[in-house]
């Protein structure tokens, strides 16, 4: 389960989020620079909100009241970039491993070739991330950020960079991945059809405030 | 052509010595100015970014004899450096390396530098999410993608090093086998009358290893990129 209750002003404006949320996806969903990525980024750890706290089963990851503020490297937290972010100077493989290598064996949840099957990355292992397409490296950043064995998996607008027949071959990845891994995932994004697609819930962000959409 | 004398030899191997000293002596220097001045602000940044291209402008005689001034017997660097350690370095072949990694400061900060801002720290904030400390995010990702920078920064420092002349005869004067590098030992040569073919001869040396020195900084530059993604896959 994971808690979140925080606040922070970017520019002028008051981003806020207040929700709890389980297993499988959640949509958090709003048009473009509503602030939905600094809400991912206030529980990633890359921003640190002005106040409020983020809980991960109980424990506290951030605590404004409490002087708690757990480094991004320690959360557990696997994100996955709208712009991706690859490292250009590792194989595909080696972005995989990346994560995977920092965790205990006995800790990881999936298994290297797992991943790999369930995003059909098997023929991109040796290429480097600058000589794939948009939706290969997309799964990649997918791939890359499952094999830390997270506990919270967040995906800022995935698809966005995408046109309409690749966001179509990623999709169906996207689907396995929710059906094939428990856990809580926040899927960012200003497209109905994928809220409708993916997510058992939806978080929408108005007036800078994330809330749940009552259905 | 006749063959290189012993004395050109000298001055060869002694030059080459002092560029790869003086390379290592201000490597780690060079990559933390550069370090600090592609990502940090401060009130004095622009006041220590002068400074450290101020060699590259300053006439060398000048360099020379601040140099001197500092690090000779009674400058305050000097006379430390001979208090705590024993060592003088004016008039030694150590004074020559100290010469030369001042004048390719500049080169190697600024090689440095440019490969540092370009360093998507968006890509190292992706590091810290996958579980890296930010000690490993900078070994990994920093220093590997800033790599072409640092080599074509230190080979270029290193053939500005080999061919220092005006900063090191003023600090160091010119002793055979001591302190006549090549470049030096071409002006020695050049004021005796018989020297004239010796010095053409020390001067395509000097001329073979500049180009060889941009050549490898190239190729280098070039490859690293490739080089680097192969051992962690």
């Amino acid at each position: 389960m994971l808690e979140v209750d925080v606040a922070t002003t970017r520019g002028e404006a008051a981003i806020e989020a207040r929700f709890k949320i389980d297993e499988g996806v959640t949509a958090l969903f709003g048009p473009s620079g509503s602030g939905k990525t600094t809400v991912l980024s206030m529980i990633a750890g890359i921003i640190r909100p002005r106040s409020g706290r983020v809980l991960l089963d109980g424990q506290a990851l951030f605590d404004a009241d409490r002087g708690i503020d757990i480094p991004p490297e320690r959360r557990h937290i696997g994100v996955v970039f709208q712009d991706r972010r690859l490292f250009p100077h590792l194989s595909v493989a080696g972005n995989l491993n990346y994560g995977f290598r920092l965790v205990p064996h006995a800790e990881r949840v999936q298994s290297f070739n797992d991943v790999v099957a369930l995003l059909g990355l098997d023929r991109l292992l040796e290429r480097k991330p600058l000589t794939l397409s948009g939706g290969e490296q997309q799964r990649v950043a997918i791939g890359r950020a499952l094999l830390m064995s997270p506990r919270v998996l967040l995906m800022d607008e995935p698809l966005a960079s995408l046109d309409g027949r690749r966001k179509d071959e990623i999709l169906p990845y996207l689907e396995k991945l929710r059906d094939a891994v428990r856990l809580p995932i926040v899927y960012v994004t200003h497209d109905q059809r994928e809220v409708s697609r993916l997510a058992r819930r939806t978080l929408e962000m108005r007036d800078g405030c994330a809330r749940e959409v009552v259905p | 052509m006749s063959e290189l004398s012993a004395a050109d030899w000298q001055s060869i191997l002694l030059s080459l010595k002092v560029g790869a000293w003086s390379v290592v002596v201000s490597l780690p220097i060079a990559f933390g100015l550069a370090y600090v001045l592609a990502r940090v602000d401060f009130v004095l940044k622009p006041v220590v970014t002068a400074l450290v291209l101020l060699p590259l402008v300053l006439p060398p005689v000048v360099t020379g004899y601040l140099l001197l001034l500092t690090f000779g017997r009674n400058g305050p660097v000097g006379l430390w450096l001979y208090d705590w350690f024993g060592v003088t370095v004016a008039f030694r072949w150590t004074g020559a390396v100290i010469a030369a990694a001042v004048m390719g400061l500049p080169l190697m900060v600024t090689g440095m530098r440019l490969s540092l801002e370009s360093v998507d720290r968006r890509i190292e904030m992706a590091a810290r999410t996958l579980g890296a400390s930010p000690w490993r995010a900078f070994w990994t990702v920093t220093l590997p993608l800033s790599l072409p920078g640092i080599v074509g920064g230190s080979v270029l420092s290193f053939a500005r090093s080999v061919g220092e002349f005006g900063a090191t005869i003023t600090f160091v004067s010119n002793i055979p086998g001591e302190t006549r590098t090549l470049p030096i030992a071409i002006y020695s040569l050049l004021q005796s009358p018989t020297g004239d073919s010796a010095a053409l001869k020390l001067s395509l040396i000097a001329i073979g290893l500049s180009i060889g020195a941009i050549i490898v900084a190239e190729l280098l530059h070039r490859r690293l990129p490739k080089a680097t993604g192969r051992d962690d896959a």
